[in-house]
């Protein structure tokens, strides 16, 4: 049964997933989500706990043996992403219940609950394989689930957004499609240890560079880094709050997993890092990135829509850690994916509470909620501390390290312009904090907090941020495992 | 855990078990503000049983936090001297606030007690902390507690003066006090407080002088201009919190943490080398005197005392930069004499508004007769802020200016005499229209003296003041042993 672990974490949601469909009811499928969920997470943990006593795990699906079979592979790099997703749904599925109730027609509930077990199979599935083509499915699995899931929205401009993101999503997986396919012509293999072998020599060719391209290029698209960003402020902000709130925790950083994945274990870190100028672009994308996104997020009036603008900055930092290019700012960056998906599913959480009690997030109706509802308020304004990076929060520790790897290659200017850069996201938070406390309610808004249910998984997630920041020892340690596994320097 | 590290422990413990139960009593104002007397003395009981501890020593982890840099609590004089301070002038700052806050029917006196008692946990984290980043730590902590009650009116000027606060002193804070932090830390290895300092051989005079820059701005608590625009802004909020302000906390953990990090980060012996000192040195000097002239034409009596605020802090950064064993004890000596005189001034200032409300200097034609021992503790508080016996103010100058001298720094001297002369005169002139000009004709009639704990604990500090004149070597005592051990 153990042994079946990694197969089990993907398989169980897949069959819980049309699973939804037939039992029509709501609850009953809210119920099985849930249940889902929490099992995916309880195998998360037993498959970190058994990588961090034995090291790596290889699994061949069905008994075929790889490289001709499927292999799935479990690191510490594996299971961090698996933590990651699977932790996020078990917080947010029992959260999901008002929220949905709220936002959704009685008579979709089932298939939306089936559609959040879609994506959550595809980024685990994501996040478990080793074969470059099961990660094209995957990708088609969750993203596909997520365009049906975004459309649900109760905005009708969540129809435009779904479909803008159909497309670009479309292009970005195709692009990834053609660079695996590049990759096949030249090596006839699929499974990512056995490409990595046989392209070695290969790496100067042609073809190989142009794969490379269009992976990087497709997977990038599903990060969202600038100018690749456009199809999510809008999927953000119009999607039902408890796709968005699963989403900016997940699914921007399984798509990164996949592209560190596939760049470090396939091409090599030498390769990407020293032959490629992957530094100077990923660093000038992310500068800009950060710039824009931030100040952006200053400008904004929608508390979700400000939020998604934090996200892709948040994203760029993630990625100028791993532009910083040794071993710390991978580690800073893997670290900053942990808690960035801390901190941003608690503050998009809070955003679902606030859009179920005032019936939006606009500032409008924002105002004077810290007195209406004081739980979700100060949740909100102790997750936007870890956001701007207070220390005893998540977001300082990964800030942190990631200053530390820049100074440690006298890139001091990289480290001031993170610190500095910080300095937008303080204001953007003070400003969502004003408006909460300091401004006066708008007459006709009910004055009621959310629901137990929703409190307690966001308080839940609030903790987190405030546990990682103290005690940052265990996600610290797998964040320097996997950057160690993926630089090829792992004992 | 032996007796030191108990009494470390209290000291966070103490202020954060008071601000919970604050927050659980506020239906029962009298037992909350029972309990808010109760963790002010609990606190300072906890302090002197520090400084009676026999060796000064006692190391109290707190969390591992990150890798190479703990969360650590550590006895050590500097420390035990603010601490001291801090957790005293509490004890009447609670006195105050009470009958302050009774007498103006203050609304949200709850969160206001609560968020007092979280704003002292973290002084006490600032002045015990182990190393560099706990210090950091509680300094922020420090500045998010007391954004509450900055804010406290919720006024539009109030929330305007709440984002200047938070955002020049936790921005400075991130951007530059965190950056040279970092930058420490990747050059030395240890962020520890070490007799000696910790930098020296570590990198070369320029980065060296890079991040003191980086530190004396980035902590802008210590307000050296330009950097000094939240402190006066933040005159929305009720005295009791400018005390807490100028006083207690906020500015005097700014100087303190310069004061640390001059003596335990570059070491002094370092410090003197370095080329950034005259930078520094010319903006703390352009900063006491055009804070001083700025403080002349004020006629906001809480806005005088603000910008003489500015002007007293940089007295004390520029000290700590001479770098003399002397001129850095008299900075030290400063931060106390000056936190006893500026206490009494802006409890002077709370019992006029209370009593008259009257804020403007203007206003305050013969009030000496109305309210003699208001104005008489003012006069004694002035003293000290200027700089004349028979208060702590003019010991502690005098140090510096010897501590100068001795040094061969002239700049200082003659800086600290202009100053005393700006002092003198955007000070006495209060004294002398509330005690020799006959009142206005409207308005004073009915004015009479304000609560008696208002007046207690404002006739406490003006006394503290002298006591420290009588008494010079607890002014210097500590300071001396921070730079030269324990004799």
């Amino acid at each position: 049964m153990i042994a079946q672990l990694p197969a089990l974490v993907v398989v169980v949601p897949l069959l819980a997933a049309p699973l939804c469909v037939v039992l029509r009811n709501g609850t009953l499928a809210w119920l099985l989500a849930v249940a889902t969920s929490w099992a995916a997470l309880a195998m998360a943990i037993v498959l970190t706990g058994q990588v961090l006593a034995n090291g790596p795990i290889s699994y061949a699906m069905g008994g075929w043996l790889p490289p001709w079979g499927i292999e799935y592979t479990i690191d510490a790099f594996n299971v961090l992403i698996l933590l990651i997703v699977s932790g996020s749904a078990a917080a947010i599925l029992p959260f999901a219940r008002h929220s949905v109730a709220d936002e959704i027609a009685p008579e979709q509930h089932a298939r939306f609950y089936s559609a959040f077990l879609l994506i959550l199979t595809g980024l685990l599935g994501m996040a478990a394989t080793g074969d470059v083509f099961n990660l094209f499915v995957f990708i088609e699995i969750s993203s596909i689930a997520t365009y049906a899931a975004i459309a649900l929205g109760r905005d009708r401009r969540a129809l435009t957004a779904a479909f803008n993101y159909l497309v670009l999503g479309t292009v970005g997986a195709t692009f990834y499609l053609i660079g695996v396919g590049l990759l096949y012509a030249v090596t006839g293999t699929l499974n990512t240890a056995d490409l990595a072998a046989r392209i070695a020599p290969l790496l100067e060719t042609r073809t190989v560079v142009v794969g490379f391209a269009f992976i990087s290029v497709g997977l990038l698209l599903k990060v969202a880094l600038f100018p690749l960003h456009q199809w999510l402020p809008n999927a953000y902000t119009y999607a039902p709050s408890v796709i968005t709130t699963f989403l900016a925790a997940t699914a921007t950083k399984v798509a990164l997993y996949s592209l560190l994945r596939v760049a470090f274990a396939v091409f090599g870190a030498g390769y990407v890092l020293q032959r490629l100028p992957t530094e100077a672009v990923l660093l000038a994308l992310a500068g800009v990135a950060i710039l824009v996104a931030s100040t952006t997020a200053i400008f904004q009036k929608d508390l979700k829509r400000l939020l998604a603008w934090s996200s892709l900055a948040q994203i760029a930092t993630i990625l100028l850690g791993v532009g910083i290019g040794n071993a710390q700012g991978l580690a800073g960056a893997l670290l900053h994916m942990f808690n960035h998906a801390l901190t941003k599913g608690a503050l998009f959480m809070a955003a679902a509470a606030f859009a179920l009690r005032l019936g939006g997030t606009s500032f409008e109706r924002l105002q004077g909620a810290g007195r209406r509802m004081p739980w979700t308020s100060a949740a909100l304004a102790m997750a936007g501390l870890s956001l701007v990076g207070v220390p005893l929060t998540a977001g300082f520790v990964s800030k942190w390290t990631i200053v530390l790897a820049a100074l440690e290659r006298d890139w001091w200017p990289v480290a001031g312009f993170v610190l500095v850069t910080s300095l937008l996201t303080l204001a953007y938070v003070i400003r969502v904090v004003e408006v909460l406390y300091f401004r006066p309610p708008t007459a006709d808004t009910p004055a009621r907090e959310a629901p137990f249910s929703m409190l307690w998984p966001l308080w839940l997630m609030v903790a987190g941020t405030v546990y990682f920041g103290i005690d940052s020892s265990l996600p610290m340690r797998l964040a320097t495992q996997a950057a160690a596994l993926l630089r090829g320097t792992a004992p | 855990m032996t007796g030191p590290e108990i009494w470390l422990a209290a000291s966070l413990a103490i202020p954060l078990a008071g601000a919970l139960m604050i927050a659980l009593s506020g239906d029962w104002p009298n037992f909350r503000d029972a309990i808010s007397l109760l963790s002010a003395s609990g606190l300072f009981a906890a302090n002197v049983m520090l400084l009676l501890s026999t060796d000064h020593a006692g190391t109290l982890a707190l969390v591992p936090f990150l890798p190479g840099a703990p969360l650590v609590l550590k006895i050590e004089p500097l420390g035990l001297m603010f601490g001291l301070l801090a957790s005293g002038l509490w004890i009447v700052t609670t006195l105050y606030s009470i009958g302050y806050m009774r007498a103006n029917n203050e609304a949200n006196q709850t969160r206001f007690f609560a968020c007092f008692a979280l704003a002292l946990a973290s002084t006490m984290g600032v002045a015990h902390g182990g190393n560099l980043i706990t210090l950091f730590v509680f300094y922020e902590a420090l500045s998010l507690t007391t954004y509450p009650l900055v804010t406290h009116h919720g006024t539009p000027e109030a929330r305007r003066a709440g984002r200047l606060y938070l955002g020049l002193l936790v921005g400075a804070s991130i951007a530059l006090f965190l950056f040279a932090l970092l930058w420490t830390w990747a050059v030395a290895g240890t962020l520890d407080f070490r007799s000696g300092g910790i930098l020296a051989d570590k990198a070369s005079a320029g980065v060296l002088s890079v991040l003191l820059l980086l530190f004396v701005f980035g902590v802008a608590k210590a307000a050296v201009m330009p950097l000094h625009r939240w402190l006066p802004a933040a005159m929305v909020a009720p005295a009791p919190v400018s005390a807490l302000l100028h006083a207690v906390a906020v500015v005097k953990a700014g100087v303190f943490t310069l004061l640390k990090i001059a003596v335990y980060i570059f070491g002094l012996d370092l410090l003197a080398t370095l080329d950034a000192r005259d930078i520094v040195l010319a903006m703390t000097g352009f900063t006491i005197l055009a804070a001083s002239i700025v403080a002349l034409r004020e006629d906001n009596l809480k806005r005088r005392l603000a910008y003489s605020t500015v002007s007293q802090l940089s007295y004390i950064v520029m000290a700590t930069i001479v770098a003399s064993p002397f001129a850095v004890a008299g900075a030290g000596a400063h931060l106390v004499s000056h936190a006893f005189g500026k206490i009494t001034l802006f409890f002077c200032a709370g019992a006029i508004y209370t009593a008259t409300h009257k804020e403007k200097v203007s206003e305050l034609n013969g009030l000496g007769q109305r309210m003699p021992w208001t104005m008489g503790a003012f006069a004694l508080g002035s003293l000290a802020v200027i700089g004349l016996p028979p208060t702590a103010g003019f010991l502690s100058k005098w140090t510096m200016f010897q501590g100068a001298i001795a040094a061969g720094d002239y700049a200082l001297p003659i800086v600290l005499g202009l100053g005393t002369l700006l002092g003198a005169g955007y000070l006495l002139p209060v004294i002398y229209r509330a005690f020799f000009l006959p009142p206005a004709r409207s308005g004073l009639a009915a004015a009479d003296e304000a609560p008696l704990p208002m007046r207690v604990a404002l006739l406490v500090t003006a006394a503290g003041g002298i006591v420290l004149f009588l008494m010079p070597d607890l002014l210097t005592v500590l300071p001396l042993e921070a730079i030269r051990g324990r004799p």
